[in-house]
Order: C-alpha cells, then structure tokens, then sequence
C-alpha cells in the first residue's frame, strides 16, 4: 500500500500537507478526495497550481475512489489521500472496507461544531461518524503536523487534549 | 490625483497574510525600517476554515479599499483564498511568495497604483534572494 497517510482537512492542498506532511513522507502523488473539486476544471487547477512540480495530483469524487482505491493505492509512489470533510471519509471508509487508519489534521469552527483540540471543531453527528470507523476496526488519532503528538480519538472526543 | 493611487497617510494600499505569525512579523519588521507598517494590514488565519479565510481578506479588503494580497506560499490555504477573490475582482492583485524586500519597495512605491507597485515589488524581492559562499 503506497499510500502513507489518509487525511481530513478543510483547506484540502495546502502547507501543512504540501511541506509538512510531504516533504518527510517524501509524498509524489496527491489525491483529494472531493466530489466538489473533481467536478470542476476551475476548482482543480486551482488546487493544482498549489502542488509542487515533483508531486503529481489527482483529482477524484467519492464514488470514483472507491471503485479505483485498489489501483490508486497500487501505485509504488508514495502518496497521500485527502478528503476536506468527515462524511466523504466516511462514505470512503466504509466503501472500500481495506483503510486502516485515518488522520484528522484540520476541521475547524463552523455553527454547531464544538472545539475539541485547536484544529479539530466537530459536529454531534461526526462525532458518531468517527466513532463508528473505530468501532469497524480503524484507527483515527488527530495530529496536524508530523512533530506532534498522534491524539487517540477518545481523547480528541473527550476534549483533554486542548 | 489618480484616485487609485490613494496614498493619504496612514491608508493600507495591501493586505499581508500568511501562516502562523510570519504576516505580524513581516509587517513589524517594515514598521521598524521605515515606520511606514500603516501602508499594510496584517492577517493571520490560524484556526479559520476556508471560508473563514476568504470572507476575512474579503472584508478587509472592501473595508481599507487596499488592491493588493501578499501571502507567503503559493501551496497556502491564504493563496487559494486570494485567488478566488482575484478571480471574482478586476483590479485585485495578490503576490505570494512575499519577503521583506518585496513588501519594503512596495510601501516606498507610492507614485504609482499599489497594483504596479505589487508588480515591481515582486521583481525587487525576487531579486533580493541571493546565495553567497561556495
């Protein structure tokens, strides 16, 4: 499995994953996970002149990811998977059933969101999103760059990491 | 007077925003050089969403009437933020990938529109990277 890290983050291609993540992970493939995104040619070249010259980027809807999550984690380059939101993580997870553990690196303040650690604000129902991929097996700790310390879920749900 | 060029004292011709405190203390550092950081407002976006990101520069933008975005990286959520304005707004300029010098020949070019000024800026600061020793 050639990709390294399946991330949730809101602002999708930015620093933190370009550099922070990509560098050390020595990342060549992006993929974001985005039904939005992929169903603009705007959007994406957006995102794409955000990426650097040495990483290459591809652009895929949910459903698209799930069909093709074998070939596109096949790929010996490593890679790094975002989605910007729970639900389309969520919906991923549960499609493709071989994901074993899931980043939260960024989902920030929004209405009806709580605060439970500086970069992740969650809402009730993705809060039950969340706790139904641990109970089906995968691990979700939050941690926004590589230097920190990787949350457990129970401790981001409890909020005693803040 | 043009009125784009606007340079009444103390009016903001650009806004400059970036990750963590590098907007605050690039801004300071003008202040302390030529005490002209008035010319430019300062963002931070830690901890906001996107849209959060966007409706702030949005704001500031319509509430200093300054013309120009400097950001710092081009891969920053501050750039596609600004680029979507750049895309909805005629006459809005952004400029990532800002330094010290680029936003110091910025502030001294008051005699022609910050848009120009950003412009010329972004070719002093690219200039100022230089290396030296073997």
């Amino acid at each position: 499995m050639a990709i390294h890290l399946y991330r949730i983050d809101d602002r999708l291609i930015h620093g933190q994953v370009v550099v922070g993540w990509g560098q050390p992970l020595n990342i060549r493939v992006l993929v974001l996970v985005d039904d939005a995104v992929a169903a603009s040619d705007w959007e994406k070249e957006l995102y794409r002149m955000a990426v650097p010259p040495e990483m290459e980027v591809r652009f895929v809807d949910v459903p698209t990811a799930i069909r093709d999550h074998a070939k596109i984690a096949s790929d010996p380059r490593p890679g790094l998977l975002i989605t910007g939101d729970i639900d389309s993580m969520y919906r991923l997870v549960k499609g493709v059933k071989a994901i074993g553990s899931v980043n939260l690196g960024g989902i920030h303040h929004r209405a009806g969101r709580s605060e439970k650690l500086r970069y992740v604000f969650l809402t009730p129902d993705e809060e039950q999103q969340l706790r139904e991929l641990e109970a089906a097996g995968v691990e979700v700790t939050a941690q926004d760059v590589p230097s920190a310390h990787a949350v457990p879920l129970q401790e981001v749900l409890e909020g005693a990491a803040r | 007077m043009n009125k784009e060029m606007g340079d009444a004292p103390g009016k903001p011709r650009a806004i400059v925003v970036g990750h963590g405190e590098f907007a605050g203390g690039l801004v300071s550092a003008v202040g302390q050089i030529c005490g002209m950081a008035d010319k430019l407002v300062v963002l931070s976006m830690m901890g906001m969403t996107p849209e959060d990101i966007e409706g702030t520069i949005r704001e500031q933008l319509s509430r200093t009437g300054a013309r120009v975005i400097f950001t710092d990286l081009p891969a920053g959520s501050a750039t596609i933020a600004a680029r979507r304005i750049v895309k909805d707004e005629p006459g809005i300029v952004l400029v990532s990938g800002v330094n010290l010098a680029t936003l110091l020949d910025f502030v001294f070019s008051t005699d022609v529109s910050p848009t120009e000024a950003a412009r010329a800026a972004a070719e002093r600061g690219k200039a100022s990277l230089i290396v030296v020793g073997r």
